[in-house]
């Protein structure tokens, strides 16, 4: 972790970080150097990219075997799916299992952190609720303590504390905050016209069923029709769609992208528009767009609470600090070989089964028939998934921003920016004065990707933290004196977007296909970067392996 | 409004002078008709300061007459003062007179923004007052005297008493009429004071003039004149900035204090009636009647539950409610909960306030906490006899959050098995629905209601839900020396009328808050 409290320089951050031209406009902007720069501490948390990178090295491979371990199933990767697989296990009674981690810590992109003022995320923060029939994630939410208690009819009532306390989110549009995240604000008749006619082609999306009765776009991604109907919306992006379809409302385009760039990390131009309309379609239930598709649950440290809730079945079964390097699947099981920087060793491990739960990009250089696949077909099958970067950045404030229109809400959104705006940590615990925590987003959307990545992780702190506080500052003129921490959060390969033609890609499908007994559970894989993928693929992938083991359990997966 | 006080223009009677004759000549050549002009101006100010001071005094410390008596007295005694020190000043009486003009100008015209200011810190109050009344007092006390020394070789002195005492009693008058039917309705208090130190800047300037031939440098004078003039005027344009003074617009009343907290904007009036406290432009309570509201709150839980001893006060930082509570003697402890410390500052030491609670805050049985009650309420594990619920009405999301069934639940556990709770609900009349989302929003958390209100003019018809884990029966009995509240018309506050007859309603939930939205609905049609 580094650390540091030095003052920072605002040309440097503009040369850091030209991919945010409003930030750059306004750091310009803001007069005079050498006028009075608030001091605040912080530092750069997580994301072991040194230690990933001897993945790709090829070095291990070399280095003796100090020990072999032997286990029933090796869970590879404790991110939701990983941790999905291990509840699904236990949950069947069935405890010989082991997962394998890299970092120090659990959770993969649901990890949280907390200091003396709050929990926080950092990356993923809420879950819609299940929409359809959705098994598995019921009873984990239910886990959770998210069910109040039931309906007549047997449906969940969800706890108010963790649906999002009203209210949920604003924006802050041409020097105000206004409540909600569509510009209402001196919106053209056209533009109010334009709104309303999305909505209807969403919601006629979302009613949209196959021959079959599936549904068009649903959750968990496969239960959506394979139909080429829908399929030939994966052809062309999102802006593209817009196009044809007459939207040319600015603000409507910008709601739009907003809601890819914060879902997918991607641009209208880099989103398929089966994905797009995905967003909207899958999740709009009766209510208005402009409400919310779905209600949203969150908890101050974000899915972090599922992480705790998930990992409790599979407590003294988690080894942290373990990067996988290799996994190659026998005819009698998988052998893998781990590193563990802590000891400088090699342990091999032979499991009957195993569930990769690691994101594809580091799949594909740690299993053995992937990287075979990956030198045999090159690069341009690699493409296939496009990882978007990300920065994430908690800011801790001694105290609130001064108010400026419609109250602070869950979600804070800025026009202007390109970043996606802040969630407020302890808004669920209903504090609404005094000290508090803001997890800041920005994902790299609209730029060369592998540029954008480097930039990233060679910015240092002082230029990344000057950089979020100027973002916040467009809407908070007094922050910068407020903030007691900025803490910074670098995912360089933070989700795989869902590019145009990679969503029906039979790269796609193959890259999820079990290989003997290794089978693949990750949110990646279904091309949607969601909770719900990574929890349906890593509970499949368990009762696949109590199905082959005939051990007795009840079925969570839909069919 | 204002009572007129004394005249203070009967210390001009103190000046004895000498006869001297009418000289006309280059030397004293002064004509005496722009002088009796500055003698009514100054006059009228001098008048105009006390009547502001004691105005201020009685807002602030109550009881009119103690209030206006005291500042007449000092005032007058200062005068006096004034006056007996002249006798030291020998050369250069147009000087001195100029610069007595310009300190009134100075004093006299900020003393009411600065008592305004002082108010805000009760301990220092009093001495800042009585500093700034003496002040004016001996200043206002030379300009008579000096005046009929400058004169005295000009008038005969049988004309220039005469004329003197009457334009300075003429003023007088003039002040005492203008000031509570033009002045204070039409400007303020504030504006009021520094218009009036204005005028007295005018009339520096005007003497200035007057007795150019007897100033040695009137440059000096011109420049410390102006200088106050400008200052003055600063004042006066700026006035609309200063909350203070944008709030006595905006308040029917008089403004006695207002205050920007971390958390809400306090603002104190007073009117004829008695005072009131708003909090974020809301009305909390009026002195003149919020022993109805307060009994209503408090005394009917106690019949639910006759033994508590742990009693709980959840928002109700005025210390109102805990006065009542207090009447309770099997009342051990109380603990009040409020998110502003300001606000409970204020209860507990400023004298208006002390004098309405009782010093409730001041009880050895109470503990104040300055927190957010959702933030306090899972903090603790003790339990609680009753819990008394006294939040402002739900007008933003941030105290909406406070009327949500999650809010209740988490009282509920803090709540003694046989515990009771009463919480304010708004009006039943004014915003039913929203009177009734709060009733089953509190049943919604698992609480067995009684609803019930009662009348208090200065709301209106007012609600409150009475509401315990297990039934209970329509309360009976309240204890003896009650103002409002009696055994007899207990009863009839469980009974609702058709006109604010249960509604269907849904239930207030921290995702939804339909509370807030439909409060604003509804009290908008009132505003
Ligand atoms: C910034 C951000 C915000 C997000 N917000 C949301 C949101 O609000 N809602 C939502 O539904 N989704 C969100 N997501 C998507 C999120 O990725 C998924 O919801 C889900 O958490 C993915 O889980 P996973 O298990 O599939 O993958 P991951 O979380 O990627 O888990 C993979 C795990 O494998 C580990 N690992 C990698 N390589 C190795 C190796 N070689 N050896 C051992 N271990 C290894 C990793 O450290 C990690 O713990 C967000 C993602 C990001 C990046």
């Amino acid at each position: 972790m580094h650390r540091g409290s030095v003052p920072p320089s605002r040309r440097d951050v503009i040369a850091a970080l030209a991919g945010l031209p409003a930030l750059s406009a306004f750091l310009e902007a803001c007069g005079p150097r050498g006028a009075k720069v608030p001091r605040y501490d912080g530092g750069i948390v997580g994301g072991s990219a040194a230690l990933g990178h001897r993945l790709f090295a090829g070095d291990l491979h070399l280095r003796p075997v100090a020990r072999t371990e032997r286990t029933g199933t090796a869970i590879l990767g404790s991110g939701i799916s990983g941790l999905s697989a291990a509840w699904t296990l236990a949950r069947a009674g069935y405890s010989g299992f082991q997962i394998y981690e890299a970092e120090p810590e659990i959770g993969g992109n649901a990890r949280s952190g907390r200091n003396a003022v709050s929990k926080y995320p950092w990356a993923a923060h809420y879950v819609p609720v299940p929409a359809g029939e959705n098994r598995a994630l019921e009873a984990l939410l239910e886990e959770a303590g998210a069910i109040a208690e039931r309906g007549n009819d047997g449906r969940p009532v969800w706890d108010e504390a963790a649906l999002i306390r009203e209210p949920e989110e604003r924006l802050y549009f041409h020097g105000q905050w206004v409540e909600g995240l569509y510009p209402r604000l001196g919106a053209t008749r056209e533009d109010l016209s334009q709104f309303a006619g999305f909505e209807r082609a969403m919601r006629a999306f979302s009613a949209a069923r196959d021959g079959k009765g599936r549904r068009a776009f649903a959750l968990p991604r496969r239960l959506s029709s394979p139909d080429a109907e829908f399929a030939a919306l994966d052809r062309l992006s999102m802006a593209e769609w817009l196009a044809r379809n007459g939207y040319a409302s600015r603000r409507l385009l910008w709601f739009v992208e907003y809601g890819c760039r914060d879902d997918f990390g991607s641009s209208l131009a880099e989103t398929s528009a089966w994905a797009g309309i995905h967003y909207f379609a899958a999740r709009l239930e009766g209510t208005s767009l402009e409400d919310d598709p779905a209600p949203f649950l969150t908890w101050p440290e974000g899915n972090g609470r599922l992480v705790t809730v998930l990992a409790r079945s599979a407590a003294g079964r988690i080894r942290t600090g373990a990067l996988v390097f290799d996994v190659t699947p026998s005819r009698s099981g998988v052998v893998l070989k781990l590193f563990d920087p802590a000891r400088d060793e090699v342990v091999q491990v032979e499991a009957a089964h195993a569930v990769c739960a690691l994101p594809h990009f580091a799949a594909r250089y740690a299993v053995a028939p992937l990287r075979e696949r990956l030198r045999e077909r090159g690069r341009e099958h690699a493409a296939v998934f496009d990882y978007a970067p990300w920065l994430v950045a908690n800011v801790t404030l001694r105290e609130r921003p001064e108010p400026h229109g419609f109250p602070m809400a869950w979600d804070n959104v800025l026009y202007a920016s390109k970043s996606l705006g802040y969630v407020v940590a302890t808004h669920q615990a209903g504090s609404d004065h005094g000290p508090t925590v803001l997890t800041w987003y920005h994902a790299f959307a609209g730029e060369a990707t592998l540029p954008a990545r480097q930039k990233l992780l060679s910015a240092s702190w002082e230029d990344l933290a000057a950089t979020v506080v100027a973002d916040l500052s467009l809407a908070h003129r007094d922050i910068a004196g407020k903030i007691e921490r900025v803490d910074l959060y670098r995912w360089g390969h933070a989700m795989a977007r869902p590019s145009p033609g990679t969503l029906f890609n039979p790269d796609r499908r193959q890259a999820a296909e079990p290989i003997g007994r290794l089978r693949f559970a990750h949110a990646d894989l279904s091309g949607l970067p969601l909770f719900e993928e990574a929890n349906d693929a890593g509970v499949r992938a368990a009762e696949s392996i109590l199905s082959e083991e005939r051990l007795p359990f009840s079925r969570l997966a839909t069919p | 409004m204002t009572r007129p006080g004394a005249d203070p223009a009967g210390a001009g009677a103190t000046g004895g002078v000498p006869a001297p004759a009418a000289a006309p000549g280059r030397d004293g050549a002064i004509r005496p008709g722009p002088v009796y002009l500055t003698v009514l101006v100054i006059a009228t100010c001098g008048l105009v300061y006390e009547l502001v001071a004691g105005t201020l005094a009685s807002y602030l410390l109550g009881d009119s007459v103690t209030q206006f008596s005291l500042v007449i007295g000092v005032y007058l005694t200062s005068m006096g003062l004034g006056a007996w020190l002249t006798r030291f000043l020998e050369r250069g009486l147009a000087q001195r007179f100029v610069d007595a003009e310009i300190a009134v100008a100075f004093v006299g015209g900020l003393s009411a923004p600065i008592l305004y200011f002082s108010f805000s810190s009760p301990r220092f109050f009093q001495p800042v007052f009585f500093s700034v009344v003496v002040l004016i007092g001996v200043l206002v006390g030379l300009e008579i005297p000096l005046m009929l020394r400058l004169l005295r070789t000009s008038v005969a002195f049988k004309d220039l008493v005469s004329q003197v005492l009457t334009f300075d009693y003429l003023g007088a008058l003039v002040a005492s009429v203008l000031f509570p039917l033009v002045f204070v309705p039409r400007l303020g208090l504030v504006r009021t004071s520094v218009l009036f130190g204005l005028l007295n800047a005018a009339v520096a300037f005007a003497s200035i003039h007057i007795f150019r031939d007897r100033i040695g440098s009137p440059r000096r004078l011109v420049l410390k004149a102006a200088a106050v003039t400008v200052l003055l005027l600063a004042a006066f344009v700026m006035a609309d900035r200063l909350t203070n003074l944008a709030e006595e617009t905006q308040y029917a009343d008089e403004v006695l204090l207002a205050r920007t907290t971390p958390y809400q904007r306090i603002v104190l009036t007073r009117n004829r009636a008695g005072f009131q406290l708003f909090l974020n432009g809301h009305l909390q309570f009026s002195s003149v009647d919020e022993y109805r509201y307060h009994e209503a709150l408090v005394h009917p839980a106690f019949a639910v539950n006759p033994g508590a001893k742990r009693v709980a006060v959840l928002g109700g930082g005025d210390g109102l409610a805990v006065r009542e509570i207090l009447r309770h003697p099997g009342v051990e402890s109380v603990t009040l909960v409020d998110l502003d410390p300001a606000m409970t500052d204020l209860a507990r030491n400023h004298p208006l306030f002390r004098k309405l609670n009782g010093e409730s805050l001041s009880s050895s049985k109470v503990t104040v906490v300055n927190e957010d009650a959702m933030v306090w309420l899972p903090k603790g594990t003790d339990l609680f006899d009753l819990v008394f619920v006294d939040f402002p009405d739900p007008n933003s999301f941030a105290v909406g959050k406070l009327y949500t069934a999650r809010f209740y639940s988490m009282l509920k556990a803090r709540l003694d098995p046989d515990g009771a709770i009463a919480v304010q609900s708004t009006s039943p009349l004014f915003a039913r629905h929203s009177f009734w989302i709060v009733e089953r929003t509190i049943a919604a958390a698992g609480y067995v209601t009684r609803p019930y209100h009662a009348a208090v003019p200065s709301f209106g018809e007012w609600g409150y839900v009475l509401a315990a884990r297990k039934p209970f029966d329509v309360p009976a009995r309240v204890p003896p020396g009650l103002r409002f509240l009696s055994e007899a018309n207990l009863p009839g506050l469980f009974a609702f009328g058709p006109d604010m007859a249960r509604l269907e309603v849904p239930v207030n939930r921290l995702n939804t808050q339909v509370l807030v939205r439909t409060y604003e609905r509804e009290w908008k049609k009132f505003e």
